[in-house]
């Protein structure tokens, strides 16, 4: 058996395939690239030629404007692609919209690179799918055992819940524009709230395109006020980016009620430190219990961590007799919004 | 349990009081008896148990989990209790989620033994939320900034009453609370008010206006000072002593010195202050009493408080509350003198013939204790005791603010209407350091007394010029050259052996901004000093 370092190996612009000369997210600009999902640290502009989902290129396409590539490739889930004797398949990820596992077979071996995944139902991306592999890619973003998530629909209860009790104010939801804004649209939707749900400009273009690819969102406004109108967003919820609850934006909104989005949520110093009033604990990435079950079902040869909380999950391999080591990728899981 | 503890979990979160009090008045409406009475009585405090010791519930969560990852994940939270309720490995369907309600009853017969043994059965069965509320409640520590005010305000919303009505009855309640609750969902009549020892609802001041004066006639007011201490109301009736806040929290445990001397039978209000030999001392003296759970011989004798009586509501067995206040200080007066108590003297009033000679003895006190008065109370003679804060009988005029010119130096995020706003100001003045550099120093922290508009301006300042942040809070630019000054108006002024600089203001607050003046020319800590209070 070849070692799987010859197949696909860390390097400083990301996971590279030798035998294919191409890489996986690359973090810098490189000649062919295979991209995982649409999230900005996955995905950059300016490579030579990149294969993905039909999604994720019109997510890039639309983040980056239609020249972001040289040439683009879109693949469907399960297709195969072979080139040099490196066969190449995107199979659902669960994490967004488009987003995929690369699996990566050459000489007689399987590396799936699973990018950002999460093993919890999305209304907005078909579930993950688990590969048998000899060589599992894995983030750990909440690789550390106190992040085990809630449902995210009791979340969406509790939201709703609070727009009951507190009519007067404005319920401003951070999340991050691509991938959980329409995420927790959808989850509204389905909980059977049907107003109107305003958003930061920043999503517009990004709901447009879920739509586009079938998602149907409902009645959604721009969060935009006419001078002297502020009492018009009592009682509703507002969508925008973490970084807007923080920023002048958020003033235009009566009596504002900041409410976050995220994974981090699970911990309380985190919420008390964005002077969140509502944490909401809804992640498009794997917690703990998720990464776990996921390893123990796969049982992969050999198990390589990304980044995250890498120090728990290798103890959990060692304690469950897993092959496993840490590649420290930099570049990933900056943007906190984002989980 | 779930919903209690998604209650402590919002108004964890919650910082603005109206949003505590909705949602504690919306759990009440909500909750069956007896969990929503368990409830309330965990928040107000009067419920603490020390059933598990952290050793033990470490000892817990150590059996059920590798200790490298436990230790890992205590470092990355910090809080053991968040630590286990987060890690605890869940068992759905294990058992039944208890009720608050059995919890308490099995906490308030079970030995220490059983206590753990059910702890760990509780664990298994709840949520993350669940464990974190059963660790605090078990630990004595929730810490949720509710205060028994507050729960007493959000009872008085939910059934439509005023808030001066459960304080009457509170006293004779005891958790659940069942009779307080059937009588505010109109179920049943309101609890017997009539347990002795119990709190009389206070009756409270509006402060006065200038153009009040052109209204009211001299000739039908009392005016006596304003004490700087607590208000307290101090009840001996039928074998019952009892010291209560003027919100009717019980405080006579940190108090057992005044509790001794309340030889009498009937109820005094008055101003709890610590005295020597007669003369009040600071305020600060007297917060070395407040807020403790017993007070030992030796804080006593340093610290020995007093009251000093404004006012009679009982006497014997006589309510006084409907007579004029000129009846009441007459009989107040005799009853102080009958009483003989080294720690309970006469709020002595201040003769006056017109305004102008009262607004001269306010700007300038006579020597003695009104030195370092609040201010003065106007009383109309013929006023009954009227709880709450009725518009007319009653005014404080307080003394007129200290102000000094102090330099912006740190900023936070404010709360709800301004949580997009630099709100929270921390302010400094000049000193100098060792080597003679002239160096600001903080004083204060003011978060109101500039209006919308200066808020704008303010954020923007700060916004333009953060030189560094700590979390969420910004560093403001702000040296010799450079700085924004703000005229900070303040009651008081103490030393103070937990500020850097010394000294501690008693309610700071912007009075104006002064974009017209340079920082270098703010106030220096030295004109502060002279500032304290001349106790």
């Amino acid at each position: 058996m070849p070692k799987p370092e010859s197949v696909l190996c860390p390097s400083p612009a990301g996971l590279y395939c030798p035998p294919g000369d191409f890489y996986i997210d690359p973090v810098r600009s490189v000649e062919r690239a295979v991209i995982t999902h649409g999230h900005s640290d996955h995905a950059r502009s300016g490579h030579g030629a990149v294969v993905a989902t039909a999604e994720t290129l019109a997510i890039m396409a639309a983040r980056y404007g239609e020249d972001f590539v040289g040439s683009t490739e879109a693949v469907r889930y399960g297709q195969t692609i072979e080139r040099d004797g490196v066969q190449v398949t995107l199979v659902p990820a669960g994490h967004i919209l488009g987003s995929a596992q690369a699996v990566v077979r050459a000489k007689g071996m399987t590396i799936v690179a699973s990018g950002d995944y999460k093993r919890r139902r999305d209304p907005t991306c078909p579930p993950f799918e688990p590969v048998p592999c000899d060589v599992f890619v894995t983030e750990a973003t909440f690789g550390i055992p106190v992040f085990n998530f809630p449902e995210a629909s009791d979340e969406i209860v509790r939201l709703l819940k609070s727009v009951a009790q507190f009519p007067e104010r404005t319920h401003l939801v951070g999340a991050y524009a691509l991938g959980k804004a329409q995420r927790i649209i959808r989850l509204l939707r389905e909980a059977g709230y049907d107003q109107p749900i305003y958003v930061h400009g920043a999503m517009e273009k990004l709901n447009t395109l879920y739509e586009r690819f079938g998602i149907d969102l409902g009645p959604v406004e721009p969060a935009t006020v006419e001078k002297g109108k502020k009492k018009d967003f009592a009682g509703a919820i507002v969508i925008a980016p973490p970084s807007a609850i923080d920023d002048r934006w958020s003033r235009r909104f009566a009596d504002p009620l900041p409410a976050f989005a995220s994974g981090w949520m699970r911990v309380r110093a985190r919420a008390r430190q964005r002077q969140v009033e509502l944490p909401l604990v809804i992640s498009d990435h794997a917690d703990w219990s998720e990464l776990t079950a996921t390893l123990e079902e796969i049982k992969p040869g050999e198990v390589w961590i990304t980044h995250g909380g890498e120090d728990a999950l290798l103890r959990w391999c060692e304690l469950n007799d897993q092959k496993a080591r840490a590649l420290s990728l930099v570049g990933y899981g900056e943007d906190e919004g984002e989980a | 349990m779930r919903a209690f503890a998604n209650l402590l979990d919002r108004l964890a979160f919650t910082p603005q009081r109206n949003g505590k009090l909705t949602l504690l008045r919306d759990f009440m409406r909500e909750q069956p008896d007896p969990e929503r009475g368990w409830a309330l009585a965990a928040l107000t405090g009067a419920l603490s148990f020390d059933a598990a010791k952290p050793a033990f519930i470490r000892k817990a969560i150590e059996a059920r989990m590798d200790s490298a990852l436990f230790a890992l994940s205590y470092d990355y939270v910090g809080d053991l209790a968040e630590t286990v309720a987060l890690v605890w490995p869940a068992k759905p369907g294990a058992n039944r989620e208890p009720e608050l309600a059995e919890v308490v009853d099995a906490l308030r017969t079970a030995t220490r033994a059983e206590v753990q043994k059910l702890l760990e059965r509780w664990l298994d069965a709840l949520d993350p939320d669940g464990r974190w509320a059963l660790l605090k409640l078990l630990t004595g520590g929730l810490r949720v900034g509710v205060s028994a005010r507050l729960a007493k305000q959000a009872l008085a919303d939910m059934g439509g009453v005023e808030v001066s009505e459960i304080e009457e009855v509170w006293h004779g309640q005891e958790p659940p609370f069942e009779d307080l609750f059937a009588w505010l969902e109109k179920r049943s009549e309101k609890p017997t008010a009539d347990t002795p020892g119990r709190f009389r609802p206070v009756m409270l001041a509006h402060a006065i206006d200038d153009t009040d004066f052109a209204k009211l006639d001299a000739k039908d007011f009392a005016a006596e000072w304003k004490w700087d201490g607590i208000r307290v109301q101090a009840v001996s009736e039928r074998a019952q002593r009892k010291l209560y806040s003027r919100t009717g929290d019980e405080i006579g445990a940190s108090f057992p010195d005044v509790l001794d001397f309340l030889n009498f039978e009937g109820v005094i209000d008055g101003e709890l202050l610590v005295m020597r030999e007669g003369a009040v001392a600071s305020f600060s003296d007297l917060q070395q009493r407040l807020n403790r759970k017993t007070a030992d011989a030796k804080l006593i004798s340093k610290f020995p408080a007093g009251i000093r009586a404004y006012d009679l509501l009982l006497e014997g067995e006589t309510d006084l509350r409907h007579l004029p206040f000129r009846e009441r200080r007459v009989r107040l007066e005799a009853f102080v003198k009958s009483t003989r108590s080294p720690r309970i003297d006469l709020s002595p009033l201040q003769p006056f013939e017109n305004w102008e000679e009262l607004a001269a003895l306010r700007a300038n006190p006579p020597e003695g204790d009104p030195r370092v008065a609040e201010g003065l109370m106007l009383k109309r003679w013929d006023s009954i005791y009227e709880a709450g804060r009725p518009k007319g009988p009653w005014f404080k005029w307080k003394r007129d603010p200290h102000l000094i010119d102090a330099v912006l130096m740190y900023a936070q995020r404010g709360h709800g209407k301004r949580s997009g706003f630099y709100s929270d100001y921390t302010f400094g003045v000049w000193r100098e350091d060792p080597n003679g550099d002239r160096m600001l120093t903080p004083v204060g922290k003011a978060y109101f007394g500039f209006t919308d508009e200066e808020l704008k301006q303010i954020d923007k300042f700060v916004r333009d010029n953060t030189v560094d942040r700590f979390g969420p809070v910004r560093v403001v630019k702000a040296n010799k050259e450079f700085g924004l000054v703000f005229e900070v108006a303040f009651e008081g002024l103490q030393r103070s052996s937990r500020h850097k600089s010394g000294v501690a203001m008693r309610f700071p607050r912007i009075s104006r901004l002064r974009w017209d003046k340079p920082a270098r020319e703010a106030d220096e800590l030295s004109t502060l000093e002279k500032m304290l209070d001349p106790i």
